[in-house]
């Protein structure tokens, strides 16, 4: 069993998709020679050359609505945003543009283009190369939103993204050198599928992202109180694997919702509310449903104030162990 | 330079002319009587960057419009009834209904459709242009976009990367005088948005838009320029939008003698009077030209506001992924 990084994941689906398809164009500042800002890109254009690998100038709007046009006329680009942040300047050829294309011409357009960008803190880049923003995307209609949170979930769907006949929001967590086992030959993961990370009896923690790691360490600790936990790994946003969150909650009876975006309209609030409509999810709680998020802050420089503000493995401890009131 | 049409080139581009007209005026027309809803941006006085774009360029090269897209789309050769039932919300429309006046599209006319974000459309035909260049295609695409959009950072943004990367894009600015309320003269920092192309390397003019034959051959030559150079071409076409911005603008912001001295530049009367002095057209001739377009237009309206044929909300769902998936 081989492991790869991270970004090795990421960068092994893009050589396979574009060695599959030379449709699969890698576009985005600084990805050719210099190999992107987190160096994901390496060795693609010395391999697939300017056809495939397409360098811009600083022009984060420009640059996705000019993939959105050339995907509308057959081309399967992958964008690369350096930090998730400029997903602000990107944000109308996102939103308005390829979200709404294949509606919009009932069907006769299609924008076959992933978005990769890394989100999160913890790099100590202040706040404006920092956030969490997928909730930006998960609220509208017609996009796509995965986040893999290990090599091998990243590797699979991305390939899974790129096949998509429609725009997905591909996130990445910055934790680009983390290593894992990811299966070597063909496989895809698909978009809408979550993942139960740790199978378990006494509370579910749901989360997506970097958190995952957080999770399962928190995950640990509890062991050793004999608190079993479940952990969904959500990987796809939307849609949202409603289904597994439901039977696994209905199982535990218990639910702790876990992300580094600050929780104030943060996608827990959607999760829970998936899980408190359905009544027979509901009638399973057997302890109010908690959520353990960022804080609500921008993202201080200062290392120390910086590393207070994702979800500590002990923030998800205490709030598990809240459930269990006769247990403390 | 201009050129002379003939009489058939003459006939053809000002019956489309009268087309549009006439068409802007039906659809004011159904608006007022709230046959048709929404909203709609009529172009009535524009008609010869209509007439002398499309038509001057070879049929396979595409177009990306603007929300003021119905004299585009008509001139690169969309049917009236799919573009009025469109209007109507009606699923035999362009777009099935789910787009409306200001997102016609139509591909088998290699008409991508229209952003109605003002400017945004620039970028979606300079990406459209890279893929076509990536593919070896003969073809250009014309990025239309008004004075207002001239001020849109992604309308820059395209224009430099186009610049670069040498691709065949035809920037077409509609220059109108007005973006909604908003004098060019005050929120344009250059008298001719043609010199603009300065800064990205790009080659340019502005020429009269209100004379079909000024416009087609300048639309003529700056694509004989994008294929022989292999670069991008910028064309103001200095024009009046005889109309308000959208429905219920009473024009407040500028005074009726100005529309006055531009109503005398009217492009379907300078092509009109052109054609009578060169024995191309008589009076009658005209007369019954309008009169044929009108019947038309009327008869396929009236057929339209018969027909309630709409989706329905199912398969509105799906249409939203492009797999189908509706959630």
């Amino acid at each position: 069993m081989r492991k790869l990084s991270y970004r090795e994941a990421i960068r092994e689906a893009m050589v396979e998709e574009m060695a599959r398809d030379e449709q699969v164009v890698v576009i985005g500042e600084d990805v050719g020679c210099y190999g992107g800002c987190f160096k994901v890109t390496p060795g693609l254009i010395e391999r697939f050359g300017t056809r495939q690998v397409i360098e811009t100038p600083v022009s984060e709007e420009g640059l996705v609505g000019v993939a959105v046009g050339a995907a509308m006329m057959g081309m399967r680009p992958i964008v690369e945003i350096m930090y998730g942040d400029f997903s602000t300047l990107a944000a109308d050829p996102i939103i308005n543009h390829a979200a709404k294309m294949s509606f919009m011409t009932a069907g006769q357009v299609s924008v076959p283009m992933v978005y990769r960008t890394p989100m999160g803190s913890g790099t100590g880049a202040a706040a404006q190369h920092t956030q969490s923003l997928e909730v930006l995307f998960t609220n509208v209609p017609g996009l796509k939103v995965v986040y893999a949170a290990t090599p091998a979930d990243a590797k699979g769907l991305l390939k899974s993204a790129v096949r998509d006949p429609g725009p997905v929001i591909f996130l990445e967590h910055k934790l680009y050198g983390t290593e894992d086992i990811v299966p070597e030959g063909e496989y895809t993961i698909p978009i809408g599928q979550a993942d139960i990370k740790r199978q378990g009896t006494d509370v579910t923690i749901v989360t997506y992202g970097k958190t995952v790691f957080t999770a399962l360490e928190a995950s640990q600790v509890l062991e050793d109180d004999e608190v079993s936990v479940e952990l969904v790994d959500l990987r796809s946003l939307r849609p949202l694997d409603t289904a597994t969150i439901l039977a696994s909650v209905r199982k535990t009876g218990r639910v702790v919702v876990v992300h580094e975006a600050p929780g104030f309209g943060g996608f827990a609030g959607e999760v829970i509310s998936q899980i408190v409509e359905d009544p027979i999810t509901f009638a399973a709680l057997r302890a109010p449903v908690a959520r353990v998020c960022g804080k609500e802050l921008p993202t201080p420089f200062n290392k120390t104030l910086e590393m207070q503000l994702p979800p500590s493995s002990h923030a998800i401890v205490d709030a598990v162990l809240s459930l269990f009131p006769s247990a403390v | 330079m201009a050129i002379a049409f003939d009489r058939d080139r003459g006939m053809a581009m000002l019956s489309l002319m009268v087309r549009s007209r006439l068409f802007e005026q039906k659809v004011e027309a159904l608006f007022s009587s709230h046959e048709m809803h929404g909203t709609t941006h009529l172009a009535i006085g524009q008609e010869a960057v209509h007439a002398g774009v499309s038509p001057a360029l070879d049929p396979d090269d595409w177009i990306v419009t603007t929300h003021r897209c119905h004299g585009h789309t008509l001139a690169k050769g969309s049917s009236v009834e799919a573009m009025l039932a469109e209007f109507f919300g009606l699923s035999n429309g362009l777009a099935k209904g789910l787009g409306g006046s200001m997102h016609l599209l139509d591909l088998e006319h290699h008409n991508a459709g229209s952003s109605a974000v003002v400017g945004s459309g620039v970028a979606l035909a300079t990406g459209m242009a890279l893929q076509l260049k990536r593919m070896d295609s003969p073809n250009l695409v014309v990025a239309f976009f008004g004075d207002g959009a001239s001020n849109r950072g992604i309308v820059h943004e395209s224009m430099n990367m186009a610049s670069i990367w040498g691709l065949p894009v035809l920037f077409l600015c509609e220059h109108n005088l007005y973006g909604m309320s908003s004098c060019a003269d005050e929120m344009v920092s250059v008298d001719s948005i043609a010199k603009r192309g300065v800064a990205y390397g790009i080659e340019s003019r502005s020429v009269d838009g209100n004379d079909v034959e000024v416009v087609y051959a300048a639309v003529q030559d700056a694509a004989a320029y994008i294929h022989k150079e292999g670069k991008p071409y910028l064309l103001e076409t200095r024009t009046y939008r005889f109309s308000g911005h959208s429905k219920n603008d009473q024009r407040v912001y500028r005074t009726r003698e100005e529309e006055r001295v531009w109503g005398q530049k009217d492009p379907i009367k300078i092509l009109r009077d052109r054609m009578v002095s060169r024995g191309h057209l008589t009076e009658d001739a005209y007369k019954r030209l309008e009169t044929q377009e009108q019947a038309v237009l009327d008869e396929i309206a009236e057929q339209l506001i018969k027909q309630r044929h709409e989706l329905t909300l199912d398969e509105a769902y799906s249409y939203m992924y492009a797999d189908g998936g509706n959630r």
